[in-house]
């Protein structure tokens, strides 16, 4: 807490301060160690607290579009093929096809191979296009070739990175080597300026797996680790392990982001992932969004669901606050 | 942005009589002599009900159908059944949770999600907890048969109306006395739906008479002499007031009174759960509350990055209709209330501690205070030594443990106190230094009816909670 | 051959684990000895000292705490003949003596009884403990001199807490006498203070002092002055023990009350969590 002060106080030579911390075993275990605890039980009741909010008539329509607006419409399986993922970019661009007031989600997450067949059907459109690169979702793969993984969906289109930190380095306090990849891929990105040199440059998104972390100690520190390597969102999870986005694990993330702002002046965004399926979920976490960070992170810019059967329950909410009446899954695409 | 609509609970499922008389022997009975008084919504300044004042001759009738019905019936009753009726009142009180919960909004003017979240489900969880102990009493560390006293006077205050209600009748009950209890004259109304309660859970007659009225009625039932227990929650000076006047007298008594916990935080704290706990030990229920953390003694080294986040967090906080689901803070309880808190914040002020409260607005009628928290603060000021009894925070700072135990312990009151670190050594060097009855680390506020709560020095005697409560009820 | 002649006793007050006369300079004939008639002054004194000996004495270890009380034992034993002098029955002597030894176990055995964990309804470790309640008054009953004095003593300091005594106006020879003990028993200093004289003296001083915790009225027998010591303990609201009935058997089994009735017992709470 000491160190956070210091950095809030005198911002500007804490940002160089901070940039060299990756430059050591050390100096990055230090750091990390030396963020406050969460306490669990404080952290979960707030958390409860937060979903105890009423979000009702004109907020709660208000909070609905802002979710669809915040989806990471994804479909990552086996199956998937170009038919299937064109029909998902489809249902990404006009999700009610029968309102056109329905906004668009915030983009479409597929694996790398689908990106060449979604990238035409965005292009222009607004909605961005993630892929999950560096040997999703185990991360159990060579760092060649997680870096051509990337590289290649980027290539094929991809302005989104959602990247897997490699749990077992992080677990074994080699946070070293966590940062060096996560720099890596974010070169593979396009690099943190490569705007300016009008090569294409992907947001990198870290996914830091927390349903494997198993302490919110953890998830604080993953998230500071991520942030300090340069990642452009902190995100939960890849979906594929039992514990997915939980709203106190978001919540550590949230106040991490924040905390961050206020050392460095860079706002990094946060994604939940997996396990959000209703639109009083979602709300609640813009509750928690709204109330841990405030309004400038209720923007599709920095705050994602990732998810996929949530974006039908938002739009059958949608259309009962519109109608009166409530809908069935029958009236809404299953794509 | 992102705008909260309003939230409102439902009022319908409430039915407040235009006027309410005493429940004296089993019955709501007329006064002696007619009087009466209006409790008011303390958020609009509505009249909700008129409500009969209690006199000598009232009191003495309650006292009476008490003793009446302690050596008739709940007396010679074995324990089994007084558990089962008090398992009975439990399972009403959460059966009709919902209307309790609103009119403890109504009348007292804390939020609907405390009411709904806290208050009421521990005033079943306290009648559900004693039931359990009516039959076991001679397996509670009192020796084989311990007696209960009697008759048991209970004057209890307005921050928690039927909580304190359940704190002082549910142990007394399972230790087999009966009870006349007088509410807060601002806050009688769930004091006689629970009365109701007891109608419908078929308690027999006199053995909880509730008679209401203000300090008058209140220092007629303590002095009465029929009475053998007076348990008392409230001010340190009233609390003084009859510790004097039960001098001399066979009548066992039990005061939990005044507060000014200090919640210390040291720079190892969980920053972000420790800003909740000092919100939560400073603005639950207002800062009506005679554990309430309003001594904040943050470490110096910290103290601007824990006072830069709590106000981040103040700013956050929902004040207004204690009705609406996401109103975080309600009304203050009385106009009498109100002037104590706006006078005490002035002195502060006065006296050149730094005042703050995040950009509010504040309704037009009622009662209502911003949350505010004063900088600067040192021992010597008087919101630093006086209970203000309202969401007002005072800010010291400290450098060593020693240090923040020596300030912390500075004071005539010795009910709770907080403290926030990771290092567990640290907590029980602490625990073991503060003298309060009651320690929260890495957290704050929170009751259990299996815990027992209760006083050092001028914050009162005897527990009330667990094993501990039930012993303010029996002959020991 | 002339006989002997006697060196006399001179008995003083016991304060701060020093024998000083009293300020007053005044006393009284008890048994054709003199003895001091205690002053406020000398009651404010005994307050002092026992404040400046709670830290240490509540802070000693519970085992600390049981063996220094058994070494009262130990001395009593050996100073019997002392007290039969006095005109304390042999058999009391050896009642007050066990007193010490059976209170003396329980230093370290009261929390488990009287505390404990407590099982909220939450991830919280829950525990209430007993603490010594601070400074304790205590006036001694008149009868019996010896044993109700102990008594009245030990369950109060067994816990942590340290005392000021008013000896019994009538019976003051053995308090003086036990203090004689109470010095070469490692009993830290302040932790036992006595006063004799009139309870008028010094009492009411003792009831209505800020820095005193509780009040042990046991040995008041008048009423209305039990009465005004209780409105006088109130000021800031000491725990009150109530004087005890004229038929009190003192030779029972004491049970815990007179211990617990001078304790605080402290509630901590903490989160479970990873």
């Amino acid at each position: 807490m000491r160190r956070l002060r210091d950095m809030t106080a005198t911002a500007t030579s804490a940002r160089s301060d901070l940039s060299e911390l990756g430059r050591s075993e050390t100096a990055l275990r230090t750091f990390l160690n030396g963020l406050p605890g969460v306490d669990q039980v404080g952290a979960e009741q707030r958390a409860a607290q937060l979903s105890t909010r009423s979000i009702k008539t004109t907020a709660k329509a208000q909070a609905i579009d802002l979710a669809i607006r915040m989806v990471d419409l994804t479909t990552l399986e086996g199956a998937d093929t170009p038919g299937k993922v064109q029909a998902l970019a489809a249902k990404a661009l006009r999700p009610d096809p029968a309102d056109p007031s329905c906004p668009h989600v915030g983009a479409v997450c597929v694996y790398p191979a689908m990106v060449p067949h979604v990238a035409e059907v965005l292009r222009g459109t607004g909605v961005h296009l993630a892929s999950v690169a560096t040997a999703f979702p185990s991360g159990q793969a060579p760092l060649e070739v997680k870096l051509a993984d990337t590289r290649a969906a980027v290539a094929d289109g991809a302005d989104e990175i959602d990247m897997v930190i490699n749990r077992g380095a992080f677990l074994a306090g080699r946070y070293k080597e966590v940062f060096d990849e996560i720099v890596a891929v974010k070169e593979a990105c396009g690099g943190a300026d490569a705007g300016r040199q009008g090569r294409p440059r992907a947001h990198l998104k870290v996914i830091l797996e927390t349903g494997e972390l198993a302490t919110y100690d953890n998830v604080r520190r993953a998230s500071w680790l991520a942030m300090l390597a340069g990642g452009d969102f902190i995100k939960t999870s890849t979906g594929k392990v039992p514990v997915a986005a939980t709203m106190p694990v978001t919540l550590v993330m949230l106040e991490a982001v924040r905390d961050f702002r206020a050392a460095t002046g860079r706002q990094v965004g946060v994604k939940p992932a997996g396990g959000i399926r209703t639109s009083k979920d979602a709300i609640r976490y813009l509750v928690m969004v709204n109330e841990t960070v405030g309004a400038d992170w209720l923007d599709p810019n920095w705050f994602r669901f990732g998810a996929s059967s949530l974006l039908n329950d938002l739009l059958m909410q949608r259309t009962k606050l519109k109608t009166g009446v409530y809908s069935g899954p029958d009236y809404f695409t299953l794509d | 942005m992102f705008e909260y609509a309003p939230a409102p609970e439902s009022r319908s499922v409430v039915d407040i009589k235009p006027s309410y008389g005493l429940f004296i022997d089993g019955k709501f009975v007329d006064p002696t002599d007619g009087g009466n008084f209006k409790s008011v919504n303390p958020a609009t300044e509505e009249v909700l009900a008129e409500v009969a004042e209690a006199d000598a001759e009232d009191v003495d009738r309650a006292v009476r159908a008490a003793r009446r019905a302690y050596e008739k019936v709940w007396g010679p009753m074995p324990g089994r059944d007084r558990a089962k009726y008090l398992y009975r009142i439990a399972r009403i009180i959460q059966e009709r949770s919902r209307e309790l919960a609103v009119l403890e909004s109504l009348d007292n003017g804390k939020p609907i999600k405390e009411s709904r979240d806290i208050d009421i489900p521990l005033v079943a969880a306290y009648f559900f907890y004693y039931a359990g102990w009516a039959d076991k009493l001679e397996h509670a560390g009192f020796g084989p048969d311990p007696r209960p006293l009697g008759v048991a006077a209970q004057v209890i205050p307005w921050n928690f109306p039927l909580m304190m209600l359940s704190w002082k009748i549910a142990p007394a009950l399972a230790a087999g006395n009966t009870v006349v209890l007088k509410p807060a004259e601002t806050t009688p109304l769930t004091a006689l739906l629970f009365a109701e309660i007891c109608q419908q859970a078929d308690l027999p007659a006199g053995v909880v008479n509730i008679v209401t009225g203000a300090g008058d009625t209140g220092r007629t039932l303590v002095e009465h002499p029929g009475v053998d227990k007076v348990a008392f929650t409230g001010s340190t000076e009233v609390g003084r007031g009859i510790a004097r006047s039960v001098a001399g007298t066979r009548k066992k008594l039990t005061l939990e009174l005044g507060g000014k916990a200090a919640n210390i935080v040291f720079d190892d704290a969980p920053v972000d759960q420790a800003v909740e706990g000092i919100v939560n030990g400073i603005f639950f229920n207002q800062g009506h509350v005679c554990c309430a953390g309003s001594r904040l003694l943050v470490q110096e080294s910290v103290a601007d990055v824990v006072l830069e986040s709590l106000k981040r967090r103040m700013a956050q906080l929902r004040v207004g209709d204690p009705l609406d689901k996401n109103t975080d803070i309600g009304a203050i309880n009385s106009a009498v209330q109100l002037a104590r808190i706006r006078e005490l914040s002035e002195a502060g002020s006065a006296e050149g501690a730094e005042r703050w409260s995040p950009a509010c607005e504040l309704p037009d009628r009622g009662f209502w205070f911003a949350p505010t928290i004063f900088t600067g603060v040192t021992q010597a000021h008087r919101i630093a030594r006086e209970e203000i009894f309202g969401p007002v925070l005072s800010v010291l700072t400290f450098r060593t443990p020693a240090e923040a135990i020596e300030k912390a312990n500075n004071t005539p009151f010795g009910l709770s106190a907080g403290i926030w670190t990771e290092k567990g050594s640290r907590i029980l060097w602490m625990a073991d230094r503060l003298r309060a009855g009651v320690v929260w680390a890495n957290t704050f506020n929170k009751f259990d009816p299996a815990s027992p709560f209760g006083g050092y020095k001028e914050s009162g005697y005897g527990r009330e909670g667990g094993r501990h409560g039930l012993e303010a009820y029996l002959n020991v | 051959m002339s006989e002997r002649v006697a060196v006399r006793k001179t008995y003083k007050l016991f304060i701060g684990g020093k024998f000083p006369r009293s300020e007053s300079g005044r006393s009284y004939i008890v048994q054709d000895s003199n003895v001091v008639l205690a002053s406020r002054k000398d009651a404010r004194d005994a307050v002092v000292a026992a404040r400046a000996a709670v830290q240490g004495w509540a802070g000693a270890t519970a085992y600390n705490r049981g063996q220094i009380l058994y070494r009262v034992a130990e001395m009593l034993e050996g100073r019997r003949e002392q007290f039969v002098a006095l005109g304390v029955p042999g058999e009391e002597v050896d009642a007050a003596t066990d007193r010490w030894v059976w209170y003396a176990g329980w230093s370290d055995k009261l929390s488990q009884v009287y505390g404990g964990a407590n099982p909220v309804a939450g991830p919280y470790f829950n525990l209430s403990d007993p603490e010594p309640t601070g400074v304790v008054a205590v006036v001694a009953p008149e009868r019996p001199a010896l044993l109700g004095l102990v008594s009245v003593i030990a369950p109060a300091i067994v816990t942590g807490n340290t005392v000021v005594v008013a000896a019994s106006p009538a019976q003051p020879l053995a308090a003086v006498t036990l203090a004689e003990v109470l010095a070469t028993s490692d009993l830290p200093g302040g932790v036992v203070n006595i006063l004799t004289g009139r309870l008028t003296d010094t009492v009411p001083t003792l009831a209505g002092h800020m820095d005193v915790n509780a009040i042990d009225l046991t040995g008041v027998a008048d009423a209305e002055l039990a009465k005004e010591l209780e409105v006088r303990a109130a000021e800031n609201l000491k725990r009150v023990l109530r004087p005890a009935p004229a038929d009190h058997d003192w030779t029972a089994d004491p049970g815990l009350t007179r211990m617990t009735s001078l304790l605080e017992t402290k509630t901590v709470w903490h989160p479970k969590g990873v």
